[in-house]
């Protein structure tokens, strides 16, 4: 501040931020009271304070999201993630098949007739998580029931086959799916979860 | 306290250094002449042996990542390499894997004899939080670190804890894609825990300065409970606890040392030695012992949500002790109700570390489900209402006191042959 130099201009500049502030003129053009109380006003330095806070925040703010985001699946788990086909062809009566599509289990059940029908025959409204067999499967192939093998407790790998209604099995905690895969005891709260699928053929399925 | 002695460097060379940086006055003051209460028993010793176990597990850590490969394809066999293959390999790993195990119990220990002093209460809440920051953050790094050898174990624990925050509605499932780095637990996954498996032991580093600078501002609690008057309260921490602290520290380290040397996998599962498939759950997963109460508490519990959040609930409530408990005695000893609801939470909490590694079945779960609403109950019920109504001892005086006379007021005509008690 030595540049601006004298007396004059340096006085001067030491009473700014109180007529900014809480100073006040009493009558008399550039007479001031200059006080030391804490103003009630917000003065030119507070706003600097908030408005220097500000951007630093918002800064740190905006790197916090590269940092986070890259966290999240990169580029090449994601195109591993393609959809992958299915032949039914081989798959006997009964048998289920488990293929991997995104780094999950999915089973492919080719339920007998017996399977079939007592998962249609269910009172849909006592279940846990209320849903019909036919919302279950692809319309005309009943037969064909294609699941995430995930219990939805905490992404255990049910067993198929197991319990007592047939269908899956955890053995982590102990819930129990039905061979629509609902759930029907245990903690889990939700049906085993459905992929994203299609028959391409009667023999042929595209997963994801 | 003042009538210890100050710091008086001896050499040139230390008074040179301590009018640059007074190193050797902080240590003098923080480990010699420190003025700890005289009455401190060896439940007062865990704390140096939690600092020890620390050291340990961070040189063995440090050590074993040398060798370490955090990939899918080679993380178990990196592991079974520095088993076999890397020198002394099988005493670092067994030092690291049961020195988890030994630090846990001596975090238990801590946290039990800081309960039963009740050594969180004002002025010392602080203390008591960080300590309970401090166990969140070991529960994290252990978590991560039995990730590592990638056993199926390993793999399924990942598995389980990571799901736990799809627990969480709308955003739950966001989460845990997040957590994993895909659309399972894979290579990402162990990646960046093994990343944060080796930051957090130096966090926890960091947190344990501030735990013993708010031990050093407010000072120890003792036995009695009743702060230190006099200099007669006090001795100097050398080398009276010094020497207690290293005694329990030797006696502890002969069971550390007999673990790793004679029965190195009795705390493991022998399934994490079966290389982790995406395919297959084990029949029985558990998690390690140190965390059984808290894994019975989630099973205990029929709903997935609440489930989760009683397991998170039953770690945070700690920090909440010091406003739960209502009553002003801070010890046990002069608490004669809350001395037996303490054992019968000591006795909950092994309990439900019992539950936890049962399968969740039958009268396990009936029983798991009692001992969760006692957990809480005893923190939420027992502990503020039994400090508005329960008739507490007679406090003794001062600390001398209790020492010296049994608590008997000094100036009260003494017992007939006294029966000599320290």
């Amino acid at each position: 501040m030595s540049v601006l130099g004298g007396d004059g201009p340096h006085a001067e500049q030491l009473t700014q931020p109180a007529r900014a502030g809480c100073g006040w003129t009493d009558g008399q053009k550039g007479t001031m009271h200059v006080t030391t109380m804490s103003s009630a006003e917000p003065t030119r330095r507070d706003f600097l304070y908030i408005a220097t806070a500000s951007v630093a925040g918002i800064g740190a703010a905006a790197t916090l999201v590269p940092l986070i985001t890259q966290m999240n699946p990169d580029a090449s788990t994601i195109a591993a993630g393609a959809p992958i086909e299915v032949d039914l062809s081989p798959i006997a009566d009964g048998q289920v098949i488990k293929v991997f599509w995104r780094g999950k289990p999915i089973y492919v059940n080719h339920r007998t007739k017996k399977q079939i029908e007592e998962a249609q025959n269910v009172d849909v409204a006592k279940l846990p998580d209320p849903q019909p067999d036919s919302a279950r499967v692809k319309p005309g192939h009943d037969q064909w029931q294609v699941l995430i093998g995930i219990c939805t407790h905490l992404g255990c790998i049910p067993i198929a086959h197991q319990g007592p209604y047939d269908g899956y099995f955890c053995p982590c905690h102990g819930s129990v799916y039905d061979t629509s895969g609902r759930i029907r005891q245990g903690p889990a709260p939700l049906n085993l979860a459905l992929p994203p699928y299609a028959f391409l053929s009667d023999t042929k399925i595209r997963i994801g | 306290m003042s009538g210890h002695p100050s710091y008086q460097p001896q050499s040139a060379f230390m008074r040179w250094m301590e009018r640059r940086l007074p190193l050797g006055g902080l240590i003098y003051s923080s480990f010699v002449a420190y003025p700890t209460p005289r009455n401190l028993n060896y439940w007062w010793t865990f704390g140096g042996i939690l600092a020890f176990m620390l050291g340990v597990q961070i040189v063995t850590g440090v050590v074993l990542a040398m060798h370490y490969t955090p990939h899918v394809d080679y993380a178990f066999d990196s592991v079974e390499q520095i088993m076999r293959d890397v020198n002394y390999g099988w005493l670092l790993r067994y030092l690291h894997a049961n020195g988890a195990s030994m630090f846990f119990l001596a975090a238990y220990i801590h946290l039990f004899r800081g309960m039963y002093y009740g050594s969180y209460k004002e002025p010392r809440e602080v203390l008591w939080i960080l300590g309970v920051i401090l166990l969140l953050l070991m529960i994290m790094t252990g978590f991560m670190g039995y990730v590592l050898p990638w056993g199926q174990m390993s793999f399924w624990a990942a598995t389980v804890i990571t799901n736990l925050f799809s627990a969480i509605p709308l955003v739950g499932e966001s989460i845990v894609t997040w957590l994993w780095g895909g659309f399972a637990v894979g290579n990402p996954t162990l990646n960046r825990f093994y990343s944060l498996h080796y930051l957090l032991p130096f966090v926890i580093a960091g947190v344990v300065g501030l735990h013993i600078w708010a031990l050093h501002m407010v000072g120890q609690n003792n036995p009695a409970g009743v702060e230190p008057k006099t200099e007669q309260d006090t001795v100097a921490f050398t080398p009276y606890a010094t020497i207690k602290d290293s005694f329990l520290l030797a006696v502890f380290c002969i069971m550390f040392a007999w673990f790793v040397f004679y029965i190195p996998n009795f705390l493991g599962h022998p399934d994490n030695y079966i290389p982790a498939n995406p395919a297959v759950t084990p029949m029985h997963i558990v998690p390690e012992w140190y965390y059984l109460p808290f894994y019975a508490i989630l099973r205990a519990i029929p709903n997935k949500l609440l489930g989760v959040m009683a397991l998170g609930a039953s770690i945070l409530i700690l920090a909440f002790l010091p406003w739960l408990d209502t009553s002003r005695v801070r010890s046990a000893r002069y608490r004669p109700a809350y001395r037996q609801f303490f054992w019968a939470f000591v006795i909950v909490c092994i309990g439900l570390g019992w539950l936890g590694s049962k399968p969740p079945e039958g009268n396990y779960v009936l029983f798991a489900r009692i001992f969760t609403a006692y957990y809480f109950a005893f923190f939420l019920v027992i502990l503020p209402v039994l400090g508005k109504i329960e008739r507490t001892k007679a406090l003794p005086n001062s600390i001398s006191e209790s020492v010296l006379r049994e608590g008997k007021p000094i100036g009260a005509p003494a017992p007939p042959p006294a029966s000599a008690k320290v």
